[in-house]
């Protein structure tokens, strides 16, 4: 296994473990915001039967919290030893300091990185472990079929209903948005994807990817929030 | 046309321990300075003050000032070889600049690159890289007949856009990790589109960024400075070539 460490220690293993651990958490990401979607349907059996389901997986299911974690720890201490190293490579400052064609988003990855981190931490306590300080009271259980199942459904309602809880959730898509737009075009620049035809449609595709994951993630706060559905517009029936 | 200066003064060179050592920035002010004069010349005309004046004139790494060296660059307003596309520092002329304008100029800063005196850095960390094996070993006799390797013109001038690095260490300086993968990648792109550059590939990318890491480079974190500034502009796409070759060496390694 040492060749696994000497690899993870190298500047280029290190930027490839971020790539790979990216990819992974984005797979995670996209699938947290199709699930989450069906908040859209307004029925609360749609999300509620969803969530059970997923409870039903029993190990299976610590066996995807205890991966995803370990990746997600991944990702942050190779950020954590990278980003060290990047700043002792520059031990003086320049004065007046300059920049051509690095974005925003490029240049605020590890801000934009440990606001992330801050907020998983903080949507963990409020939605998986549920801390009364920082989870509004909710209608704790509801019944499907013959089973009474946690009516996750009742707990997201109580959170939007309060506008703070939605603009922070907003506030922190704006992250995500701008992490994950750099994000995913870095990682295919780094796993060595490049190419003269596919890099521009790759950026594209990135940013438009991140766009999608904020913007539905913020619809269903807002649609939650503003109690319409799509019901309501007429989109399914 | 006038300009004044902000220039970094530094006399002892810089150390592990002591980075900036006494360096400051001084201000000076250059008249009669012509917009055609190259930005080295202007320098000339502020050290012959300064000469004539009895101070310590400023030292800048300059050689062929035609572009071709890699000798001169300095960070010009926070820009590496200032702000005209494509050139050296030697190759920027004042009619860039507005009369009157005020100008910062700083060293190459990465802890790699030790700061000498002034504005002159030590970039032996390159030839340090170079060495660990961006070459190719071949015994040498009797020269080859020309065209006896058949090249296709895409990789021939994939090889040769890579090949025209100078080794001004512009990429470093403008990387906001100070990392030089934008030179390294080079030259791993340089031999890994030929097939004389083929034999020694894995042995190649494994040594030149164990290398790079060992003279404390930063890490891309694909921002893409280095490309901007590049006077040879060489693509980004060589860090590509060089991640790609160096994680098949890696998986190859036994």
């Amino acid at each position: 296994m040492s060749w696994l460490l000497s690899f993870w220690r190298s500047s280029i293993g290190g930027k490839v473990t971020m790539a790979v651990t990216g990819l992974m958490l984005f797979g995670f990401v996209v699938v947290h915001m199709l699930g989450n979607l069906q908040f859209l349907f307004a029925e609360p059996e749609k999300i509620n039967s969803y969530a059970k389901m997923l409870h039903d997986l029993g190990p299976l299911l610590w066996v995807a919290r205890i991966g995803l974690l370990s990746v997600f720890a991944l990702h942050v201490t190779t950020a954590i030893r990278l980003s060290r190293a990047n700043r002792s490579a520059r031990p003086v400052a320049y004065q007046r300091p300059g920049t051509v064609q690095a974005s925003m988003a490029s240049r605020s990855m590890v801000l934009s990185g440990f606001s992330v981190l801050g907020f998983v931490i903080y949507h963990l306590l409020h939605f998986t472990l549920e801390v009364p300080a920082i989870t509004p009271e909710f209608e704790a259980q509801v019944k499907i079929g013959e089973e009474f199942t946690k009516n996750v459904h009742s707990m997201v309602k109580t959170s939007f209903d309060n506008w703070y809880i939605v603009s922070a959730y907003a506030v922190f898509q704006v992250i995500l948005f701008l992490h994950l737009s750099h994000g995913m075009q870095s990682l295919a620049q780094t796993l060595g994807l490049q190419h003269k035809r596919y890099t521009p449609i790759i950026k594209l595709t990135s940013f438009g990817l991140a766009l999608v994951i904020a913007g539905g993630n913020m619809l269903i706060a807002l649609s939650v929030k503003l109690d319409r559905f799509l019901p309501d517009l007429g989109l399914v029936g | 046309m006038k300009v004044k200066l902000h220039i970094w003064r530094q006399s002892k060179k810089s150390t592990r321990k002591d980075f900036k050592q006494d360096g400051k920035m001084v201000c000076y002010e250059v008249d009669h300075v012509s917009p055609d004069m190259s930005f080295l010349e202007m320098l000339d005309v502020l050290n012959e003050d300064l000469i004539r004046s009895g101070e310590e004139p400023v030292a800048f790494d300059h050689d062929c000032r035609e572009g071709i060296c890699g000798s001169c660059g300095v960070m010009i307003d926070g820009v590496a070889h200032g702000p005209e596309k494509g050139t050296t520092t030697c190759q920027l002329h004042m009619r860039s600049f507005q009369d009157g304008a005020e100008i910062y100029i700083e060293p190459w800063r990465a802890s790699a690159f030790p700061v000498i005196r002034d504005l002159v850095v030590d970039r032996a960390a390159f030839d340090r890289v170079v060495q660990s094996g961006a070459y190719i070993s071949v015994n040498t006799g009797a020269p080859q007949d020309a065209n006896a390797i058949p090249i296709p013109k895409p990789d021939a001038d994939k090889a040769f856009d890579a090949a025209t690095c100078i080794g001004c260490g512009a990429c470093v300086a403008s990387c906001k990790n100070a990392s030089a993968m934008l030179f390294v990648g080079a030259k791993i792109s340089h031999f890994a589109h030929l097939p004389q550059g083929k034999v020694e590939r894995e042995q190649r990318a494994r040594n030149l960024v164990e290398q790079m890491d060992e003279e404390g480079f930063g890490n891309c974190t694909n921002q893409y400075e280095c490309e901007a500034v590049c006077p040879k502009e060489i693509p980004i796409r060589v860090i590509a070539d060089m991640n790609r070759e160096f994680l098949r060496a890696k998986a190859k390694e036994e």
